[in-house]
């Protein structure tokens, strides 16, 4: 371990590392920071520098870092004005939570079962989930479209929600978790007389519990962000969730549209903050070898 | 059946059951209507491939999307591989700029898509600040250059996350191996170039892989920036997918699906193939 001033000695020899890699961090976050500066710019300091942009009139566009008036009109007039938004807002938890809580019911007795039983078939059944967790939304659309509108689920939020709470993904990453539960603790609990069940639910689930974690915020952030499903199986716009429905408001609402974009983004940052330390073993987990 | 074996298959089940009737089932239909017809029904053989292989706008998509992913995927690996080897190698603050790379992940693409559409417009941001350089932009989204904005966009998303993905790989190396190398008088380089470059591989082909199957997600901003038909240059497998899907051309898709599930299966499976013989040595 090295002291403290060791390792402050390596800060001060490596500043041009560090304010590399600020300026990077800052280019990484200067498309989140213009979109919350800019929904604190009320219609018409909005209209005098993205107008041209935005189709609304205006000259030519003027880069203006911080709001001079800043206001939270926007918000207000989303939050009053907008039903669609909350209808929007709705869906998106409508479909995105029911996935959630599938994908964990069903999932962690799964993931249970590959990382603790040895049973015939487990490598190919395994080698299948992964599979499948790699193939992207175009190659199963057909098929999901197919089975869908055989039981009459298309145009539904169920539609959504079920071929994602099958997803194998969520049963991967657990998987990992779950395996790296120490044998002796499990073996300790069998000599006492406990069931396969007990083990699971009392010892297997706790101290996997954030293996769960890393698959929810993971797959939080992605079906907050869906779009191909919802676009290809949903054709009432009353049932498209907040990312389909913000690309339309816009053009003609352009304050409207910024403070529709922060309140979307704002589950999204808060779920990441909340859950950073999870979401990084999560990727790690992703990327080791079976 | 030995109880040890039907309790996992009892734990399995559900999970099972599902995979099985939303994908698996659905999809073996798949295979078979690619080779039937789509009125009437009647064998045809190959002919919905050789449809698909000479359909002009499959091969436009093919060829935009191999190119996506030949020019995306070394640039997004060695970019985060040099990030990653920068960040390990620090002393101080290491997390709190991980932290910074993988926002981007965590933003919904239609949350900044205005953000794109400003930056990237005839009279956007970019163009305004060329203009003060003295450099004219260009029209970014209705020519070729709109190729360049997907492969930024897909960069900023993934980076962060490969950044991490490497990490991984490389907090797996025994410290001892560096320390030992140290002691007997072996620079930064060579410690570099003989330690951590060979024990790279097994990581940069997984990482290749999950970067293979974010890069279909791009088309979330090519469709949100551009539309269902946006420029030539960006026109990709998906865009093809969602058209048929309108016109309910269901013999195209299924036999596109197909080969495309058949391409990566044999991909992923060569993967594994490897780790596993690589395994076997090992031990």
């Amino acid at each position: 371990m090295k002291s403290l001033t060791q390792r402050f000695t390596g800060v001060h020899r490596q500043w041009p590392v560090y304010v590399f890699l600020s300026l990077l961090a800052l280019l990484m976050l200067f498309p989140v920071l213009t979109m919350a500066l800019s929904s604190l710019m009320g219609p018409g300091e909005l209209r005098e520098s993205y107008g041209a942009v935005l189709g609304a009139g205006g000259e030519n566009i003027l880069w203006k870092p911080l709001p001079q008036y800043p206001t939270l009109q926007p918000f207000v007039e989303l939050l009053l004005d907008s039903p669609d938004f909350f209808v929007m807002f709705w869906n998106s938890c409508r479909q995105v939570f029911p996935i959630l809580l599938g994908q964990t019911m069903v999932g962690m007795p799964a993931a249970w079962a590959f990382a603790r039983y040895r049973f015939p078939g487990r490598k190919v059944l395994f080698w299948l989930y992964m599979v499948l967790m790699v193939m992207p939304f175009q190659v199963t659309m057909v098929s999901s479209y197919l089975v869908l509108s055989r039981l009459s689920l298309m145009d539904t939020h169920l539609a959504i929600c079920l071929p994602g709470i099958f997803s194998t993904f969520p049963v991967f990453i657990m998987e990992k978790f779950f395996r790296a539960i120490p044998d002796s603790l499990l073996e300790a609990a069998r000599v006492d007389g406990a069931g396969a069940f007990t083990i699971f639910w009392h010892i297997g689930v706790p101290l996997g519990l954030p293996g769960v974690m890393s698959a929810l915020i993971l797959n939080f952030l992605e079906y907050w962000n869906a779009m191909e499903a919802p676009m290809t199986f949903l054709k009432t716009k009353a049932k498209f969730p907040l990312s389909l429905y913000l690309p339309e408001i816009t053009t003609d609402q352009m304050s409207v549209s910024f403070a529709a974009s922060v309140v979307m983004m704002l589950p999204a940052i808060l779920g990441f903050l909340w859950g950073q330390e999870y979401l990084q073993a999560g990727i790690a987990a992703s990327g080791l070898k079976e | 059946m030995k109880k040890q074996t039907l309790t996992a298959f009892l734990l399995l089940l559900p999970s099972f059951l599902g995979t099985a009737v939303f994908v698996l089932i659905p999809f073996l239909d798949v295979f078979r209507r690619s080779f039937f017809q789509a009125v009437g029904g009647s064998f045809v053989g190959l002919s919905n491939y050789i449809a698909v292989l000479e359909n002009e706008a499959f091969l436009q998509a093919l060829s935009n999307t191999l190119r996506f992913l030949l020019v995306c995927l070394p640039l997004l690996l060695g970019l985060s591989f040099a990030l990653a080897v920068l960040l390990y190698s620090l002393p101080f603050a290491r997390s709190f700029f991980e932290a910074f790379f993988l926002l981007p992940m965590a933003i919904p693409v239609a949350s900044v898509v205005v953000f794109w559409r400003m930056l990237f417009h005839t009279d956007g941001l970019l163009n305004g600040l060329l203009g003060y350089g003295g450099f004219s932009g260009g029209d970014w989204m209705n020519t070729d250059a709109a190729f360049g904005v997907l492969v930024f966009s897909y960069i900023w998303k993934n980076l962060g996350y490969d950044v991490i993905l490497w990490i991984a790989g490389l907090s797996q190396i025994p410290k001892e191996q560096y320390e030992a190398a140290r002691v007997s008088g072996a620079g930064e380089l060579r410690c570099f170039f003989s330690i951590t470059l060979p024990q790279m591989g097994d990581t940069i082909l997984m990482i290749g892989v999950l970067s293979f199957v974010n890069a279909f997600r791009v088309f979330r901003e090519a469709y949100l920036i551009a539309g269902n038909y946006p420029h030539n240059s960006i026109y990709m497998l998906q865009h093809l997918f969602n058209n048929w899907f309108t016109k309910l051309d269901i013999q195209k898709m299924s036999a596109a699906a197909v080969m495309l599930a058949v391409v990566i299966s044999l991909m992923f499976l060569f993967l594994e193939r490897r780790n596993e013989r690589k395994e076997r040595t090992d031990s």
